[in-house]
């Protein structure tokens, strides 16, 4: 059995390991796009409607913030990973609303491992994921369990 | 009509369906999610998901399309039934989702909502948490998606 090339398999996680994943700037006519498709509200859609909600400004839709993350821990980590996707989320919670030209970034510490115990090639690894924007305040905080083979365990 | 009236819960709501096209799949998961098995379809068929299949994040966010425009219906069988309208703030997050299984190319998913329970907000008056069990359901009745969501409402 060759070991896999991969540069994070289940065996790479440590308890206890914290990985910068890296930052990007929330761009308005992003927000637009994603709200159109998938969270039609006004203070997700208009700047004038978001400044004068709740929220203060043009703000992302909090699955727009939960896929940014998503993309942040792909370029961070995952694509050079051998993730076989995620079961579930333990929590998402949105603290503060995240605003177009926010800058986020994201730091993820491993919570826990284990071994999967239908399948022997693979093992669970549960990951906390903490954004925060420039000001340096959290905007949300997310726990997910990623299924990743072992370094020497194929497909 | 009483607030709780208002919220009905306890009751199911159907929010609408949606089919999952190859195109939109791939085009989604280049923008936030492109692991090889939402990108690719030979990858996919390679890995645990078996064939090209919708990010997490992709059947989540479409549940959200279909509450959000399932929401003028609510409001109106409220006034219907002589009240007004109750009124949402911002979400505060969801709690134990699970992707129970692959939402594949060609798919047809159903989404739906239960509200559950509802408490005061301390510290703010006049809101409530409400919390509402969301799930997706393939076109053989499978739940593919399932998770509780906290959102903040009060009397309108």
């Amino acid at each position: 059995m060759t070991a896999n090339p991969k540069r994070w398999t289940y065996d790479d996680f440590e308890v206890g390991m914290v990985l910068d994943l890296g930052s990007m700037t929330v761009d308005a006519g992003e927000i637009v796009e994603f709200a159109k498709q998938f969270d039609p509200q006004p203070m997700h859609l208009d700047r004038k409607a978001g400044e004068t909600s709740v929220l203060g400004g043009l703000s992302a839709a909090g699955f727009h913030v939960g896929a940014m993350m998503m993309r942040l821990m792909c370029d961070g980590f995952l694509l050079d990973s051998t993730s076989q996707g995620a079961p579930g989320l333990d929590f998402l919670h949105w603290r503060k609303p995240v605003l177009a030209g926010d800058t986020i970034t994201l730091r993820m510490t491993v919570k826990a491992k284990r071994e999967s115990k239908s399948r022997p090639n693979l093992g669970l690894v549960t990951l906390g994921q903490q954004l925060s924007n420039q000001h340096g305040e959290q905007v949300c905080d997310m726990q997910s369990t990623v299924m990743f083979l072992k370094r020497n365990g194929s497909q | 009509m009483t607030f709780e009236e208002k919220l009905a819960l306890g009751r199911t709501v159907e929010l609408g369906s949606h089919t999952f096209t190859t195109e939109e799949i791939k085009a989604f998961a280049h923008k936030y999610d492109p692991q090889p098995f939402h990108v690719s379809e030979e990858d996919a068929r390679k890995s645990v998901l078996g064939g090209l299949c919708a990010s997490g994040w992709h059947t989540a966010a479409m549940w959200m399309r279909h509450h959000v425009l399932a929401r003028p219906a609510a409001e109106e069988r409220i006034r219907a039934a002589g009240g007004t309208p109750i009124v949402f703030g911002p979400a505060r997050g969801l709690d134990s989702l699970e992707w129970l299984s692959p939402v594949y190319a060609g798919d047809t998913i159903t989404f739906r909502q239960t509200p559950l329970s509802y408490k005061a907000i301390p510290g703010r008056p006049g809101w409530y948490m409400l919390q509402s069990r969301c799930e997706a359901i393939n076109q053989d009745e499978k739940v593919v998606m399932r998770f509780m969501a906290s959102v903040m409402v009060r009397e309108g």
